[in-house]
């Protein structure tokens, strides 16, 4: 097979670009699964409803999806508050995570898909704003708008995310919330509401993750089983709890993806991802910049 | 024996159940009851590891479809005994990977036939069990060294790289689907059967074979080594239980029964495409069943599997497919955080007072391990 150079920088280009994107989806479950160990698998379905969400206010009144995902993120953070509340009472608390919290994920993931599908249907939805149809070309790139704007977004919130978190006294309580509870609590901390307030930050994400993703392509209700594998291959590729490493991951398996579906074909590209997640696991469980 | 006992018990069950059936004499309830007796074996196969073991696997799916597309690749082979490929063709020069349409391959096709490429359904359940087992077993040996939620994740992800595989051989149709013509009716032992009920009778009988399986597991050595597995792996593994090995024969066996009960499925439903044959509610059930019933005993999953099952028949009939689906969600959550031991755990304490025994929901108290648990360690 002949590859030409245009066709290869146009692959990596969009495997960046879609790596970006690929890190704002991920970055929930780094919080909640690579800080606080909470085995979020519905993740994807609360991105899914925040692409909802985006997509009704944007056929009712016409604002920029990016837009109703930040003006959605106070209902999301309470949404995740209230979720995590409903976990660490029914499980935490109990020492029953393991089994039946991922049974109680599961179940909402399932029930989030199927009430979707009970109201909207299965049909794609999308949403319209200026730049979608806009595309910029610099040489041999070619460089869709649809793709650069949410990963530029995507790069500016994991940015805030990480100042958060380093910077800030409530953020360093939430990495030693991962680190230590004990002691934690031994500084007059309470660790539950720390956790709460990170998982409901994990959730908020999801908004505006949501809005991304039906900037990218049209959103159909079980879309959101795709970036399963997906979200936890990165998590697990870059390394549990470090936001660096989630970007990292992201940005290999967006090239890796990318590549694939340029010179295999689209259709392989699902599979990508659990070959790099069975890969890291088998080779190094720690990721890349794992502790 | 008392394994042994059980196990003629059951089939006696399923066999009246069958013929209790029959005299109903309307093959409608067949189509419906075969639905709610292969959920039957799908909750008890993925209880013996995640009610056993406490390894969630959400691939139930993966499993099934397995054990379905087995089928179908067999079906497409003995209906058409050729095996190309572009591939294949590419790559030696030859035409055919295997050719058994020709004059001087006569022989070894009547052969293989005969012998070797099964085309009835329960030879088609053992080669579904090998080859699920094998996936079971990779998957498991790939991810149950290291914490549990890694090894539900990559369960998740394997249901959907199996879809892809699918979707991309076209073989056995690819994502057009393929088309499995059934007879319509079956001779067994002098006694002339509508396809449709001999499918049933042959998934009630796997089912009572999987429910004796999982009741012997549970009474066996085996089974109190996966009890320490799910109470405290670090301990169970520090007294020298070999808790990575019985992890692998929990999730060969569990994987290997998922797919038995794909292996009928093409047959039964007539058209397989890989959505359908992957679809998320198989996996949503076989959890949410157990988890309704109780998922420490063998009885939690029938229990759960009968009554959610028939629940979800009546409501697709009643309401719509897609509110039986939500049903099995709402249950799913509502008894993992109200009734996290099931209704076997709801049940007990009145059984209890009626002075009945019942099967223990808490895995500490084993004093009154049967006598047979000695001498069967392993029921494989």
């Amino acid at each position: 097979m002949y590859v030409s150079a245009d066709l290869l920088v146009n692959a990596l280009v969009a495997g960046l670009l879609l790596g970006g994107f690929y890190a704002a989806v991920t970055v929930g479950i780094s919080v909640s699964f690579g800080i606080l160990d909470i085995v979020n698998i519905a993740h994807p379905a609360f991105i899914i409803i925040g692409s909802y969400i985006a997509y009704i206010v944007n056929a009712q009144l016409g604002l920029d999806p990016i837009l109703v995902g930040v003006l959605a993120l106070p209902a999301f953070y309470a949404l995740g508050a209230v979720t995590y509340q409903v976990y660490y009472v029914s499980f935490e608390k109990r020492g029953q995570e393991a089994l039946r919290g991922l049974a109680f994920f599961f179940g909402i993931l399932f029930i989030a898909e199927v009430v979707l599908i009970l109201v909207f249907g299965v049909d794609y939805r999308y949403v319209s704003a200026p730049y979608i149809d806009q595309s910029y070309k610099i040489g041999l790139i070619q460089l869709p708008m649809r793709m650069v704007v949410p990963c530029v977004m995507s790069l500016v919130m994991l940015a805030a995310l990480q100042l958060f978190l380093g910077k800030t006294f409530l953020g360093r309580a939430i990495m030693a919330v991962a680190q230590d509870q004990g002691a934690l609590r031994l500084m007059a901390a309470d660790p539950i509401k720390i956790k709460r307030i990170a998982f409901a930050l994990s959730i908020a994400t999801c908004s505006l993750a949501g809005a991304f993703l039906i900037i990218i392509q049209p959103v159909e209700p079980s879309i959101g089983r795709d970036y399963i594998g997906r979200v936890f291959a990165i998590c697990v590729l870059g390394g549990l709890g470090s936001l660096p490493g989630t970007l990292i991951g992201a940005m290999l398996l967006g090239i890796v993806e990318s590549f694939t579906s340029t010179f295999f074909g689209p259709s392989w590209a699902p599979a990508v991802a659990f070959g790099l997640l069975l890969l890291t696991l088998a080779v190094r469980p720690a990721g890349i910049l794992g502790r | 024996m008392r394994n042994a006992y059980f196990l003629g018990l059951s089939l006696a069950v399923a066999a009246l159940v069958f013929f209790l059936t029959r005299t109903y004499g309307n093959d409608y309830l067949f189509f419906a009851g075969y639905t709610v007796v292969q959920f039957v074996v799908l909750a008890t196969a993925w209880n013996i590891l995640g009610g056993y073991c406490g390894y969630v696997n959400f691939g139930t799916a993966a499993f099934f479809a397995l054990g379905a597309y087995t089928s179908v690749a067999l079906y497409k082979f003995g209906h058409d005994p050729k095996l190309c490929s572009e591939l294949w063709e590419s790559l030696t020069g030859h035409e055919c990977l295997v050719n058994l349409t020709t004059p001087e391959n006569e022989k070894l096709k009547d052969f293989l036939f005969a012998w070797v490429i099964p085309q009835t359904i329960p030879a088609l359940m053992l080669v579904a069990a090998v080859i699920s087992g094998i996936v079971g077993f990779g998957t498991g040996y790939l991810t149950l060294r290291l914490r549990g939620a890694f090894f539900s994740i990559a369960t998740l992800a394997m249901a959907v790289v199996l879809q892809t595989f699918v979707v991309n051989w076209n073989y056995v149709g690819g994502s057009r689907g393929a088309y499995v013509i059934r007879p319509s009716d079956i001779d067994i032992l002098g006694l002339q059967l509508p396809y449709i009920q001999y499918l049933f009778l042959m998934m009630i009988l796997l089912a009572a074979v999987s429910v004796a399986i999982a009741r012997t597991i549970e009474r066996s050595k085996l089974g109190y080594g996966f009890a320490t597995i799910r109470d405290d792996e670090l301990a169970a593994e520090a007294s020298g239980v070999p808790t990575l090995k019985l992890k692998l024969v929990a999730t060969t066996l569990s994987g290997a029964l998922m797919g038995m009960a794909g292996a009928p499925f093409p047959y039964y439903i007539g058209y397989l495409e890989p959505a359908s044959a992957f679809g998320l509610p198989y996996a949503v059930n076989s959890i949410a069943m157990p988890m309704i019933g109780g998922t420490t005993t063998w009885v939690g999953p029938l229990i759960g599997s009968i009554l959610l099952g028939t629940l979800q028949q009546y409501v697709t009939v009643t309401i719509s497919s897609a509110v039986n689906l939500l049903v099995s969600g709402v249950l799913l959550v509502a008894f993992v955080i109200i009734a996290p031991n099931g209704l076997v755990g709801l049940l007990r304490p009145f059984f209890i007072k009626i002075g009945r025994t019942w099967p223990r929901p808490s895995s500490k108290s084993k004093a009154s391990a049967s006598a047979s648990a000695g001498s069967s360690p392993s029921t494989e």
